[in-house]
């Protein structure tokens, strides 16, 4: 069994056979990562530049901690204090750390399309993309149906809801994808203002404008993060307001009288769009998502990393 | 093909091969057997029920261990992990090693290393159904065996689990 593709760009290339794989060798090593020595000698002749051009914590710490685990070298790259403020290109940058013999690179860029641009150039490199800009995050979304299979047992028929800014979300668009591939029913809700017109006809979705109403319809709810860097105009007058109609408080949650699971990317803007004592209550699963993602990262990497030579 | 073992001998191997594993041995807490994911499952569960008829009033520690990650042809082929369940420490036990056919040894030199990431043994032993001997490409033989064959690099050696049956194709 391997991937039907040697980069992992975004969820929309993959087939379900290859999410199904990924899901199922991340189980395999989040055994490894309860034993006593948390780590296997499966990637020690690989060497991987992280390549961060946006701010990242959780993703970055993850995916480093992953590639460790896997007994990778590893080399981290910030844009910040590095020749891009010199003006070098991202070609130019990569291929300068490719001839010092790195076979993968794991890339995170605020410009859409920045991995799709370097598998194009690079073929025989194996590109991850650990964001891109408004367009996706693969890895993420990998984790969140990781941690949903986990609590509840698969994705086929579970009913998905997306809070919040749908608009500028690649945690969003990744995870719609992902989810409609196994088989579950996706709903996004929030302010009409961050919630792309016509998304229901592009991408098969329910629309709803109203939290309650899709807290009632979800099995599980993933509330996004008001991504407050990428807003240019005003799309909700305050934060107040915002989490006055939308955000997700023990209040709300408690009248709905039905279990339901709680999911958050992070970074958690707490008292926006979710009160701290719903992130940190007994719904949610916010912690386990982080430590999936580790394990997740390492079946990525691990299955790419053995198409990658195949090819050569 | 040729049936190395029909479905009388291969209850009676499978019941040889357990007693020799407990023979020098009246207590099982610091023995521990753990099956080689995936085809030395099947024999590893027969002969840990074998062991724990045996010993009816103890809890026999039965693991399964995947080594798919330790291989070292993992640029040539890529495999599909399977589960590995070890619920208990290894640390000071006597570990008995179970797997199906023993080959090349390259499967239990990963398995060694594997097994290291449990803990440190005190002693690990080795226990195949089948022996295909003198193909060896490491130094690696097994201490209980069912029966010793010679083949050749084209023929298989398969266990049937249905028909309970051993056979060389």
């Amino acid at each position: 069994m391997q991937l039907s593709t040697k980069h992992l760009l975004g969820i929309k290339e993959l087939e379900p056979a290859d999410i199904s794989l990924i899901l199922q060798t991340a189980a395999q090593f989040k055994e490894v990562l309860q034993r006593p020595i948390k780590k296997v000698p499966s990637l020690r002749d690989i060497t991987i530049v992280n390549l961060f051009y946006e701010n990242s914590t959780r993703t970055r710490i993850s995916f480093e901690l992953a590639e460790k685990r896997l007994s990778a070298d590893t080399i981290n790259f910030s844009a910040s204090g590095s020749s891009v403020s010199k003006g070098e290109t991202l070609l130019d940058t990569v291929n300068n750390i490719l001839s010092m013999k790195v076979d993968m690179v794991v890339m995170r860029h605020s410009a859409s399309g920045a991995p799709h641009f370097l598998a194009k150039h690079l073929p025989n490199t194996g590109i991850i993309n650990a964001g891109d800009g408004i367009n996706e995050h693969p890895t993420q979304a990998l984790l969140d149906a990781f941690s949903i299979m986990e609590k509840t047992g698969g994705l086929e028929g579970k009913k998905v809801v997306l809070i919040g800014d749908i608009m500028h979300s690649r945690v969003a668009l990744s995870n719609i994808y992902l989810l409609k591939k196994m088989g579950a029913e996706v709903m996004v809700a929030g302010p009409p203002t961050l919630i792309p017109k016509h998304i229901r006809e592009a991408l098969g979705v329910e629309v709803s404008y109203n939290v309650g109403e899709a807290l009632r319809w979800c099995d599980v709810a993933n509330v996004l993060r008001i991504q407050l860097e990428r807003q240019n105009q005003v799309l909700f007058s305050s934060l107040r307001e915002y989490n006055l109609a939308f955000g997700i408080s023990r209040r709300l949650l408690d009248s709905i009288k039905k279990d339901i699971v709680i999911m958050h990317p992070g970074p958690i803007n707490r008292g926006v769009e979710i009160d701290s004592d719903v992130a940190d209550g007994r719904e949610s699963i916010i912690l386990q998502q982080v430590e999936n993602g580790v394990a997740v990262r390492m079946a990525v990497l691990y299955l790419l990393a053995g198409k990658k030579s195949e090819a050569s | 093909m040729q049936v190395l073992l029909n479905k009388e001998q291969f209850r009676l191997t499978l019941t040889r091969m357990a007693h020799q594993a407990v023979e020098q041995y009246d207590h099982l807490h610091d023995l521990v057997f753990i099956a080689i994911q995936p085809r030395g499952v099947f024999v590893g569960q027969k002969i840990a029920g074998i062991i724990q008829g045996l010993f009816p009033n103890e809890k026999i520690q039965y693991g399964v261990l995947d080594i798919t990650f330790y291989r070292d042809d993992i640029r040539k082929e890529l495999h599909t992990a399977n589960e590995t369940h070890i619920p208990f420490s290894i640390e000071n036990k006597r570990v008995v090693l179970i797997d199906d056919v023993l080959y090349t040894g390259r499967t239990i030199r990963a398995a060694l290393d594997a097994l290291q990431d449990f803990g440190r043994p005190r002693k690990v032993e080795l226990c195949v159904l089948i022996d295909r001997r003198f193909k060896r490409e490491l130094p690696i033989q097994a201490d209980y065996f069912g029966r010793a064959i010679d083949t050749h690099d084209s023929q298989k050696v398969k266990v049937n689990p249905e028909t309970e049956e051993v056979l060389l194709y």
